[in-house]
């Protein structure tokens, strides 16, 4: 364990109030680096290994303590990125210690990767967030560079180990929106007691001055954004289909 | 004592002694649970709203002014009685014989009250100018006695806002001592303590405490008159609950036509008018929709409310606030809320009546008001955007459980303190005055200790910091010496006899002072110490600019590097302030607190080390500097709650605007996350937060087009406006605020 405690984490940010990322008040930490690149990326800025700045499980828990007073009896902390499972060494040593504190702990993932190191830091998560991206391989691939295997393999993972969790699909128009999609992504809940929530997330388009920030191209430029009309009506087809 | 509109009522303290805390404790029911039981507006509470916007918007269209009464100066019996409506006003009494119509007030100085009709077109009659040239005003009082330095310091801009031109106002009469014990026996009171005042051997004091008295008992009989005049005897306690709304509400009309003090607050009263309420529901003689109605036309008599103003007034003080300050919730000092359905009915009235800035609707809030509160509150600050939250739990253990704020954040226990308000001095411009030497860099004026201009190729914090404790150790000295003159002159020229016969006769005095441009000198300071700060000269050889190489750690993102240093500088404030004697035994306190004089003083400010440019507005109160929080919300209200309220005792305030998606998704989680906000931030031992939900288009929208937000209410500093009313300056510098989004 001594050894684990000199390892450092890459950090992109620190947001202290997010109230979207899991249930209640959260603090969001940015990891940074990721091997995917998500067409409907918001955050480029983390995608680079080496971008960031180093911070140790220390001085981060120090940082999240300083906001336990808001999380109030549903809030904790989320760990977003960047793929925070790049890091699942280092973060199994920050949420050991959050966990000492008693405070609530949410993983926003891809699931690109199960390893003994995964699994460990699964072991000290309270929530896991799953981003599904689309509902067949081909797509998965192409619009992320990864395999849909892969994100199913981490979903059955976490329902042997009965871990909460929410899926969360970021609903891009005409790219992944179709009934038969949405549909998909609905039954997985049906299909997994894991599941405790389904998240529709609307495609969105403000990360555009960020991508023109760091000259490089927004794949979705030209998409439009998901309208919220669009997700409410979803949500009501899915609670129909049910009853 | 005994008078039969007391049967029914427990307890026995308060019937020997006045004492309304003792009153409210024996006789109020708390209440747990949630606003399902509220009611929404009669039809004659909806007509009189009707009414009232139609004047609203002929006031708007008229420049900020209805109408102005110049033939006579306002006093309690002054005016023929006024009507909203005649014949279906519940709760009566307008200042003047007319709605809106404003009553000119010249004992705080003639010059304002001249200017302020001036410039809406009107002129002061020769009945008030014959009047007044006979009788020396407050304002004539003070410029009798400023020295020299003092006017120079005005000047320059290093003291501004001071009450010396208008009444001081934050002065809260226990309007409810006159519901509960009837003006008669309150006469009988003061005529005892007369009595024992007359056999003490007459020093200066004795001498002024025995004239104001009979200055008190007069003001009391003249308040029979004025009720009379619209047909109602208070010399008796009141009987009901619409009599002791209306009693009560007499009181603070007539604070109103005697004094146009800078804010007017009207206490703690939901909780007291509950105890009447709720006994006439269960005696079958009022029903729930008719106790709202009370309520609902209290407030609308309160939102007529009306002073007159110069423009130069509107500039500090944007908006044309009244802060007529009521305070809900709190918990007594035994662990019983003193939360009422009165409190809910209270808050209703932005539902019933939607939103408006006055009532400055105050929740005092402590960890353990019921979870049903919490709730309601919240989703009103989502609707509405126009209540304030001030901690219970820091506040009472000091003031005790029947305290009220005055204006935005000054505690005071009811009937038992006053303040004597001091508005601020710019601290921005103080560091700028010690780096030159004493002299100030933007209107040349020397003021203060005469050393060289620093000449240090770079900024050395050390030399600064020395530099700066002796500049601050003369401004308090000067300040406390100013603020002795102003209150001197007032309690002289224009002292609030009626207010203070709603006190106690030995009253403790709070002496009030503030700071303006903090976040700017706290951030100032951090730049000269962690980044290179090289300064700038001009012809003249002053300082008037600042190149900063690097970056420093910044107010406002919870970095403690950065927040000690706003927390040494309210520490020696206050260590300097207390040195010099305050009038009349007054305690020294100490607010960060801006109303809309952020604005004037950046503007009247040079560019300062931490990169804010020459004329540039400041932050409010004790907001960190504009979009220089980078870490989220919850980092910027750390910041603030860190600055200690024992050494700013006067209130430290915080106006928090967050757009809604980043309070959560939808409306149920927004409330949960702000209630659970409000729990973390005042369980810091922070002091207060306004809190503002909505999004900077939207005050884009009405800054372009204000005809279509005539009731667009925002919290900016410790009270609401309605935003249409600010200056289109003013309008810029809320929008150019931090909007906490979500990432």
């Amino acid at each position: 364990m001594n050894q684990c405690n000199n390892i450092k984490g890459r950090i992109h940010s620190f947001q202290s109030l997010g109230t979207v990322d899991g249930p209640g008040i959260r603090s969001v930490i940015f990891m940074q680096g990721c091997p995917l690149r998500c067409v409907c990326c918001h955050n480029p800025d983390t995608w680079d290994f080496s971008g960031g700045e180093e911070r140790s499980a220390d001085e981060l828990c120090e940082k999240v303590l300083r906001y336990k007073g808001y999380f109030g009896l549903e809030g904790g902390v989320t760990v977003s990125g960047g793929e925070p499972l790049m890091q699942s060494r280092f973060l199994t040593e920050l949420f050991k210690k959050l966990k000492r504190y008693g405070v609530h702990t949410a993983l926003d993932t891809s699931g690109c990767i199960l390893d003994d190191s995964v699994k460990e830091l699964l072991e000290y998560t309270d929530l896991v967030l799953l981003d599904f991206k689309y509902t067949n391989e081909a797509d998965y691939l192409q619009y992320t560079k990864m395999e849909m295997g892969s994100a199913k393999e981490f979903l059955e993972y976490l329902e042997k180990i009965k871990k909460p969790t929410w899926i969360r699909y970021v609903v891009i128009p005409s790219l992944n929106d179709s009934g038969e999609s949405l549909s998909k992504i609905f039954d997985l809940e049906a299909q997994y007691s894991c599941i405790k929530k389904t998240e529709l997330l609307p495609f969105r388009k403000l990360c555009l001055e960020k991508y023109e920030e760091m000259g490089i191209d927004f794949p979705l430029k030209n998409t439009p954004e998901a309208k919220q009309s669009f997700i409410d009506e979803a949500y009501k087809k899915y609670e129909k289909s049910l009853s | 004592m005994d008078f039969k509109q007391w049967q029914g009522f427990q307890g026995d303290t308060w019937r020997q002694e006045i004492n309304v805390r003792n009153f409210i404790k024996k006789n109020y029911s708390p209440y747990l649970d949630g606003p399902e039981f509220l009611c929404g507006p009669t039809e004659r509470t909806q007509k009189s709203m009707e009414k009232l916007n139609a004047l609203l918007k002929k006031e708007m269209e008229n420049g900020g002014v209805l109408d102005i009464d110049v033939s006579k100066t306002t006093t309690l019996t002054s005016h023929a009685p006024g009507y909203l409506d005649k014949e279906t006003d519940v709760i009566v009494g307008l200042q003047t014989d007319e709605p809106l119509k404003r009553a000119v007030n010249p004992f705080g100085g003639m010059r304002m009250a001249r200017s302020a009709c001036k410039a809406y077109g009107y002129e002061v009659s020769d009945t008030i100018e014959e009047e007044f040239r006979y009788t020396k005003t407050h304002n004539d009082g003070v410029f009798s006695i400023y020295t020299d330095e003092i006017k120079a310091l005005r000047h320059c801009a290093l003291l501004t806002g001071l009450p010396d031109a208008y009444g001081r106002g934050r002065i809260i009469g226990d309007y409810r001592r006159i519901a509960l014990y009837g003006v008669d026996y309150l006469i009988a009171n003061k005529m005892g303590d007369k009595a024992y005042y007359g056999k003490k051997p007459m020093t200066f004091e004795n001498m002024r405490n025995l004239e104001e008295l009979h200055d008190q008992i007069k003001a009391l009989e003249d308040l029979k008159k004025m009720a009379a005049s619209y047909g109602y005897d208070i010399s008796m306690p009141a009987s009901n609950a619409r009599e002791a709304i209306q009693w009560t509400y007499f009181g603070y009309l007539g604070a109103n036509k005697e004094q146009n003090g800078a804010a007017m607050s009207f206490g703690r009263c939901s909780t007291f008018f509950d105890i009447y309420i709720e006994k006439d529901i269960k005696e079958g003689k009022l029903t729930e929709e008719e106790a709202q109605e009370l309520i609902d036309d209290l407030v609308i008599k309160l939102r007529m409310a009306r002073h007159l103003r110069t423009p130069e007034y509107n500039e500090l003080f944007g908006g044309d606030p009244m802060w007529i300050t009521e305070c809900v919730g709190g918990m007594g000092e035994t662990h019983k809320t003193l939360v009422t359905k009165t409190s809910y009915r209270m808050l209703n009235t932005l539902y019933n009546l939607g939103p408006a800035p006055e009532p400055n609707l105050t929740v005092l809030w402590s960890e353990a008001l019921p979870t049903a509160f919490k709730k309601f509150c919240a989703k009103v600050s989502i609707d509405t955007a126009s209540i304030q939250y001030e901690n219970d739990d820091l506040m009472r253990p000091i003031f005790g459980d029947d305290y009220a704020i005055a204006c935005c954040v000054s505690a005071m226990k009811v009937g038992k303190q006053t303040q004597l308000f001091g508005a601020r001095t710019n601290l921005a411009k103080l560091l700028l005055l010690a780096i030159n030497g004493g002299v100030d860099n933007m209107f040349g004026t020397c003021v203060g200790p005469k050393m060289p201009v620093m000449d240090d190729m770079y900024l050395d914090y050390e030399k600064v910091y020395d530099r700066f404790k002796v500049y601050l150790a003369w401004l308090c000295e000067a300040y406390v010496k100013t603020m002795n003159i102003i209150h001197y002159s007032h309690d002289r020229y224009s002292y609030e006899k009626l207010q203070l016969a709603l006190h106690d006769t030995e009253v403790e005095r709070l002496m009030a002072f503030g700071i303006a441009g903090f976040s700017v000198i706290v951030d100032s300071l951090s730049a000269i110490k962690y980044a290179k700060v090289k300064p700038i000269k001009n012809g003249a050889g002053l300082i008037v600019d600042f190149e900063i190489e690097g970056d420093f750690p910044k107010y406002g993102n919870d970095d403690d590097r950065v927040d000690e240093i706003g927390q040494k500088i309210i520490k020696r404030m206050m260590m300097e302030l207390r040195k010099t004697p305050a009038y009349r035994d007054a305690i020294h306190t100490l607010s960060v607190l801006t109303i809309t004089s952020n604005v004037v003083y950046g503007k009247k400010t040079g560019a300062t080390p931490d990169g804010r440019k020459a004329g540039e507005a400041f932050a409010p109160g004790a907001n960190p500097m504009h979009n220089r929080e980078h870490n989220g919300a919850l980092a910027s209200l750390n910041s603030v709650s860190k600055m200690p309220y024992s050494d700013a005792m006067d209130g430290i305030s915080n106006t928090f605007s967050i757009v809604p998606d980043a309070l959560g998704k939808d409306k149920g989680t927004r409330i949960n996350n702000l209630t659970d906000i409000l729990d973390g931030y005042f369980r810091r031992n922070a002091h207060h937060l306004n809190v503002n939900v909505l999004n900077r288009e939207t005050l884009m929208d009405a800054y372009e087009n204000p005809e279509k937000y005539p009731n667009l209410t925002i919290r900016v500093s410790g009270y609401a406006v309605n935003f249409t009313r600010l200056s289109k300056e003013q309008q810029r510098e809320v929008i150019s605020r931090t909007f906490h989004e979500s990432m």
